[in-house]
């Protein structure tokens, strides 16, 4: 076993399983359903409760009578504007201006701001009874003409000013344009969309004395926990916040929605745990979506295909209680070089719900609409659709002209072509078919930027052999146990199943939001350097004790593998970790490390832990730190019917280094659908009369089915990215959902001759 | 939800006694579209009367299909019977729902199931379904998914059956027993009612008849049948338009033909004018261009459904050139 050890560790490539495709280590629970997701903790004397929502959009409300419901078996209480206990304001600094979530507290005042704004809840032993009684509570309204019009109300509603850094612009935009050989002009339309994770939300509410106990369906346990505790006045350490697991986020169980809220206010009401959990049609006002846009894109370039101009102005909305600003414009302003350009936002308040980050916001409504635009002016300067963004890629990031971390952008496109077999396309429109289908492949680059939040991780190594690792962190099904369960492995060199990571427990060290696809990157180096410092604690102990093999080495001289520490020259001079602990008669040792810098999201986290050992590049503000990716994709479309079939997709992507092949398979996935759903189905519509959000569930709600989705090819390009962390992973989550959209309209365009702007692409805008 | 009372009928006399004894008593029997209605209080039963074990055959004489109303969805569709003599049914149901939904679903069900406006569906809206005279909001509203025929002022919602189409175009019967014992047959088109000024009423059926059978009379050439759905996602989604048609063929002469059209009639509509127009015809795309065109005569469109006209004709003309192109 000793020979086998390398004399020389390269502790900045850990390789042993991470990187492998290890199944998930949750992946039993979750099947065989063990796995306690948020609406499941068994608590004792349980009450249930059901959210009554407003049904107009906007308005007041001039009387609530609950008289009926109040008498039903079963009905423990019925809390409304009327009889709801007074709560703090949730605004804070602490969220750089734009505001997480609704900036707003439930049942305070008679005021209704949008359709299925939560106005009460009912309680009751069962979630029938609470069911019922809500839909017995008689609700008056003086309704008032609602704002809800794109159109009508950038012209006439109050705007949000997200500030200048959305506004960027450099160079001389009309001068570009003259310049430019070949120019488009076109505008492109995006809907509401809605997340749909599986899971709807749910909170479990428990009181013990002045102690709340929340299980909750967040993407962040910390900001749940800090919303919870304002809102009711508490000091934090009285509010824990749980979630172990989380049955999809893609953003909208990120920032803070009044359902915890609600949770908490009617379990103290009633002394008893208080389980809420929305309905799907609740999801759909609840808990945010994707705003509408309207994005107008100007693009000028030379004869030789080279960008002259670049002119992006984004039209949306946010709510009337809350700050959400869609940034479409972010990855224009980097993802290709331009001596001109212009980016604006502007945001019209509707009555809508709140606005919230979906996978990939702004990336994903923003590189539609770049790269049907860039598309669209390839065609016309007669360039082929990659090698026109070959000519224009970004060798710096365009705006702050700093280098990129790490950039294979031209080794994506070129490794998917290949694999896709670009090279047998023939451009004209129309031109390739297959019996009666017509056949078109397009094509897009994606990009996301690389994360990294400050994070905190705790080790434990045990007397009994095994180790638990800890963050604050969440897994919504992406595969953090997984993934961290393989770093603290690898780091002290022990097969997996001696490894227990737990996550998603406000009580575990600090951890951001899992938002942002950060993270891989923001929790790995965290859960390396905790376990390296809880190693070099043993390495301190073997050092001081003259029982040890190690007594009197210097702790360069000593490293790990399997278990054991031992002299990286000598490998035989070493002893278990075990060993160590059990000789000072020691339970375990455990090492915490914490967030360093809470300032920049780029700056380094290093660990607080001895040379040595612990190896942290860490970021730098001297790079640019972005993902990039190509998607080709191949669609069918019978001209009778003009249904489109996606039929082929084939993905190259420049993500740092791949941590679980597996799980980062299933990102790439899971983003690729979401983008085709994006680009072919998902519209929330709203009745043009009142308002009113009027697609609700998932029978009219269309998420993609295995029926619209082919077999995919995911290409990783790897490149491990040091300057954001020590392991050089970048997040994945949201990357693959960024330009697949407008790969499919550019293939659609490229089997029909037809340039939709308007998603989603449905058959009758085909015809 | 509201109290309710279940109970599991011993026969079908029995399970016709109990529901003509309580206004509010309704059948169940796969529930796959009743409970979506019941969990958001579209439907408020009092009482429920399960049929769902009575016993679900697949039987033909003198050349008559046979389908018992709880053979389930999935056993006709897969019925060698039905693939081989009527390929436009098992095409029809195998473009409905999902496997699950299918293997719950019966055939009596699928005659009884209502339809999917988005007002109707959402009890804070009005609706002359749900409450008589209340109003229909899908006229001015989000009615993309709503009908072109058959509508009346009172009621524009799609028919949403896609297995009903292909009944239609087979001219199916359905045979009923009445809580005085009658049994009588209804003839499929007779069998759905339009929306007119009493959209709450959608059958023939009085309250306590149930329907024992849907049978199939003798039609050899419906071997040359099929089915085309077209809608927004691959499957497990509504028809936009969908056409059902047979052909039977003699030289270069079409001389008989069925066609019926899903997605755009408050009821499955069945078209006599394209029938008519393709009996006597040439088979060729010229003659179902016409016969799509006299389809979709008369069609009325809303604002969000007029896409409907166009995605009908042509959907209809493909249906019929792969009819055709069949040996």
């Amino acid at each position: 076993m000793v020979t086998e050890m390398t004399s020389t560790q390269d502790r900045t490539n850990i390789q042993a399983k991470t990187g492998k495709n290890i199944d998930r280590v949750d992946g039993r629970l979750k099947v065989t359903g063990e796995a306690c997701y948020s609406a499941e903790f068994p608590l004792e004397g349980i009450a249930h409760g059901y959210i009554i929502q407003s049904t107009i959009a906007k308005g007041t409300i001039e009387a609530i009578d609950t008289s009926q419901a109040e008498q039903l078996p079963g009905v423990l209480a019925i809390l409304t504007h009327q009889n709801a206990p007074k709560l703090n304001s949730l605004k804070s600094k602490n969220f750089g201006g734009g505001y997480p979530g609704e900036n707003f507290l439930p049942l305070q005042d008679n005021q209704v701001h949008f359709d299925g704004q939560h106005i009460g809840i009912v309680v009751a032993e069962t979630y029938e009874q609470a069911r019922l009684a809500a839909s017995l509570i008689e609700i008056n309204y003086d309704e008032a003409e609602p704002m809800f019009d794109l159109e009508q109300a950038l012209e006439q509603s109050e705007r949000y000013d997200p500030g200048e850094r959305l506004q960027p612009s450099w160079g001389d935009i009309e001068g570009g344009l003259q310049q430019a050989a070949v120019t488009i002009e076109e505008t492109y339309t995006t809907p509401l969309e809605h997340h749909n994770p599986m899971e709807t939300s749910a909170t479990t509410a428990e009181w013990h004395d002045d102690e709340l106990t929340v299980y909750d369906s967040t993407q962040w346990v910390m900001g749940t926990r800090g919303m919870i505790a304002r809102g009711l006045g508490l000091p934090e350490e009285k509010v824990r916040v749980i979630s172990h697991f989380v049955g999809g986020g893609f953003g909208c169980k990120g920032f803070f929605w009044t359902h915890p809220l609600l949770a908490a206010i009617a379990a103290r009401k009633v002394n008893r745990p208080v389980r809420l959990m929305l309905t799907r049609q609740q999801m759909f006002s609840s808990c945010g979506h994707r705003p509408r846009t309207v994005q107008k894109i100007t693009l000028g370039a030379d004869n030789e295909g080279k960008l002259t101009a670049i002119r992006h102005h984004t039209d949306t909305e946010t709510s009337f209680v809350g700050d959400h600003a869609e940034p479409c414009g972010n990855i224009t302003k980097m993802l290709y070089a331009c001596p001109n350009m212009e980016i604006k936002h502007q945001i019209a308040r509707t009555n809508t719900g709140t606005p919230t980050p979906m996978r990939g916001p702004g990336e994903t409504s923003g590189t539609y609409a770049l790269e049907a635009a860039l598309d669209e002016l390839a065609v016309k300067a007669g360039i082929d659709p990659m090698e026109f963004r070959i000519i224009n890629h970004a060798d710096r990031h365009p705006q702050s002209d700093k280098p990129w971390s790490s950039k294979h952008l031209i080794e994506c496109y070129q490794r998917a072509a290949d694999a896709f077999g670009w090279q047998n396309r023939d451009p004209r429109p129309g031109s390739m078919r297959e019996g009666d289908d017509l056949i078109g492949w397009g094509m897009a680059t994606a990009t996301y930027p690389g994360y990294r939040f400050p994070t905190a991780a705790k080790a434990q190594i045990l007397a009994n052999g095994k180790v638990i690792v800890s963050s604050a962190t969440h897994d919504l099904g992406t595969g953090t146990y997984t993934i961290m369960t393989q770093i603290a492995a690898d780091t002290l060199g022990l097969p997996i199943e001696r490894v227990k990571f737990e996550l998603g427990d406000s009580k575990l060290p600090i951890a951001s939001v899992s938002g942002g696809s950060s993270t891989a990157a923001s929790v790995s180096p965290a859960v390396r350097s905790a376990c390296e410092a809880a190693c070099f604690k043993l390495i301190e102990m073997a050092i001081a004790d003259n029982e040890s093999p190690l007594h009197d080495y210097q702790a360069e001289e000593i490293t790990t593998e399997a278990g054991r520490i031992f002299v990286k020259e000598s490998p035989e001079i070493g002893e278990t970790y075990e060993a160590v602990l059990q000789r000072h008669n020691l339970p375990l040792v455990e090492a915490e490390i914490s967030p360093q810098d809470k300032g920049s999201r780029y700056k380094s986290i290093a660990a607080r832990t001895k040379p040595g050992i612990v190896e942290d590049e860490g970021g730098s503000d001297e790079f640019a730190i972005h993902s990039f990716g190509a998607h080709f994709v191949e669609v069918r479309i019978n001209p009778r019917r003009n249904q489109v079939k996606v039929s082929r997709v084939v993905g190259a992507f420049d993500v740092g280094r791949i941590l679980n092949q597996k799980t980062a398979r299933s990102q790439i996935y899971g983003g690729t659908i979401f983008g085709i759903g994006m680009a072919l189905m998902e519209e929330t519509l709203l009745d043009p009369h009142s308002g009113r959000v009027i697609i609700h569930n998932l029978a009219d709600y269309h998420v993609p089915i295995q029926a619209d989705i082919p077999e995919m090819e995911t290409i990783f390009v790897e490149y491990p990215d040091y300057h954001l962390n020590p392991l050089g992973a970048r997040g994945i989550g949201e990357i693959a959902t960024a330009g697949i959209a407008a790969a499919v309209v550019n293939a659609i365009y490229h089997a029909t001759g037809k340039r939709v702007r308007d998603l989603p692409i449905t058959p009758d805008k085909l015809l | 939800m509201k109290h309710f009372t279940y109970e599991r009928a011993s026969d079908r006399t029995d399970a016709i006694t109990q529901v003509a004894a309580n206004p509010q008593a309704k059948f169940i029997a796969g529930g796959t579209n009743f409970m979506d209605m019941w969990k958001e209080g579209v439907e408020t039963p009092e009482r429920l009367i399960d049929i769902r074990k009575f016993p679900g055959e697949i039987t033909v004489t003198d050349g008559t299909l046979r389908l018992d109303a709880t053979t389930t969805n999935s056993q006709v569709a897969y019925h060698s019977q039905v693939r081989d003599r009527y390929p436009v049914l098992s095409e029809a149901i195998l473009a409905g729902a999902s496997p699950q939904l299918r293997n719950m679903a019966t055939t009596g069900g699928n005659l009884m199931q209502r339809n999917r406006c988005s007002y109707f569906h959402d009890v804070s809206y009005p609706c002359n379904k749900r409450v008589p005279n209340s109003g229909c909001p899908a006229i001015e509203g989000i009615n993309r998914m709503h009908a072109i025929f058959g509508t009346s002022d009172r009621c524009i919602a799609a028919h949403p059956s896609d297995m009903c189409v292909a009944l239609a175009a087979l001219g199916a019967v359905v045979q009923t027993r009445k809580p005085d014992g009658e049994t009588r047959n209804i003839a499929f088109k007779d069998f759905h009612l339009l929306p007119g000024d009493t959209p709450h009423i959608e059958t023939a059926l009085e309250h306590g008849e149930l329907i024992e059978a849907v049978e199939i009379p003798p039609l050899p050439w419906a071997k040359r049948s099929h089915y085309l759905k077209v809608r927004d996602r691959h499957s497990y989604a509504y028809a936009l338009v969908s056409a059902a048609v047979a052909l039977e063929i003699e030289g270069d002469k079409i001389v008989n033909a069925r066609v019926a059209m899903g997605g755009v009639g408050t009821k499955p509509w069945r078209s006599p004018e394209a029938e008519n127009a393709l009996i006597g015809a040439k088979n060729n795309e010229e003659s179902f261009i016409a016969a799509a065109s006299a389809a979709l005569e008369g069609a009325k469109p809303y604002q969000y459904n007029v896409f409907k006209i166009e995605l009908a004709q042509s959907t209809l003309v493909q249906a019929l050139l792969t009819v055709n192109s069949e040996q």
